[in-house]
């Protein structure tokens, strides 16, 4: 579903990817809140159960994977990567819902990657000492090497945005088209490709972006 | 007798030509990808313990070497379904 707005006589059209990234966002807010209200009242001696055994179950493995890819001075990075790891595998199995996966919309994915970017950017500048050891580090092994050097750090979010955009949005394309072309006799061949297009692939996907990411925070740091 | 194509229906014609021919780049990734699952199975089968691991690794190289098949598959539907090239006549 797509806003739109009639300002004076101008009019704003949200399309309709953009409005499901903030519904993802609302229903990741709303297991947010009742995973803090549930560990508020729990009992520390007891071993979880139910809801909070899969919220412990998540943070405990984003840690592990954290700690083992990324060392022990990166810990500060683990709400970061399960945002994003909790945010991307919402959003591509929205699909199965009948909500337009945000993520087959190139600007999504394109911030996502941005995001990415600029994080290592800065880690980068802190971590080389300043702009000018920064400017230095992309001369590092041999001073003609760094036109080679840039175009490998811009080449990064461009690969990234592009491989999460092409996965999803080829899915929910070949999706549709065999839902328009075979009309009445679509759930005799649909359910197995939803299987393979938006959980095996949605899942992947995420997966693959995220450890992508622990791998160039953890060159950059 | 064979009519004049009007330039349109050309440059349609040739633009869904062009996307066949695109998707020809993805037979690279995917010769690639069966040799290194072919590499996993047998490092699997010297060392059945580490098998997590191995596919871990396996699935993360495949899914960094199918970017290139992707790339292709993005020009192939540009050029069919936005069509870029008709604004130009």
């Amino acid at each position: 579903m797509e806003i739109q707005l009639f300002i004076d006589e101008n009019q704003i059209i949200i399309p309709n990817t953009i409005v499901n990234t903030v519904i993802a966002g609302i229903i990741l807010s709303i297991l947010a809140i009742t995973a803090v209200h549930k560990a508020k009242k729990a009992d520390i001696d007891e071993p979880p159960s139910g809801f909070m055994n899969l919220i412990e179950i998540m943070v405990e493995s984003i840690n592990n994977m954290v700690v083992s890819n990324m060392g022990e001075r990166n810990i500060k990075f683990a709400p970061f990567i399960l945002t994003l790891i909790s945010f991307l595998v919402v959003s591509n199995l929205s699909g199965l819902f009948t909500i337009v996966s945000p993520t087959s919309d190139y600007s999504v994915t394109l911030t996502l990657a941005l995001i990415v970017f600029f994080t290592i950017q800065y880690n980068k500048i802190k971590s080389q000492g300043g702009m000018l050891g920064y400017m230095k580090g992309f001369a590092k092994p041999y001073a003609v090497m760094t036109p080679i050097n840039i175009i490998s750090e811009i080449a990064n979010p461009v690969s990234m945005s592009f491989r999460l955009f092409g996965n999803i949005m080829s899915g929910t394309l070949i999706m549709g088209m065999l839902y328009s072309a075979l009309g009445y006799f679509a759930p005799l061949i649909t359910p197995v490709l939803h299987l393979y297009f938006d959980i095996f692939s949605g899942v992947l996907q995420a997966f693959i972006f995220t450890m992508l990411t622990m791998v160039f925070i953890n060159n950059a740091t | 007798m064979l009519q004049g194509i009007s330039s349109e229906g050309f440059v349609l014609g040739c633009s869904a030509l062009g996307a066949g021919i695109a998707m020809v780049a993805s037979i690279g990734p995917g010769f690639g990808q069966g040799i290194a699952a072919g590499k996993a199975a047998e490092a699997v089968g010297r060392q059945p313990e580490a098998q997590s691991e191995i596919t871990r690794t396996m699935i993360l190289g495949q899914a960094v070497a199918e970017t290139s098949s992707i790339y292709s598959l993005i020009i192939a539907i540009i050029l069919l379904f936005v069509q870029p090239l008709l604004s130009g006549l």
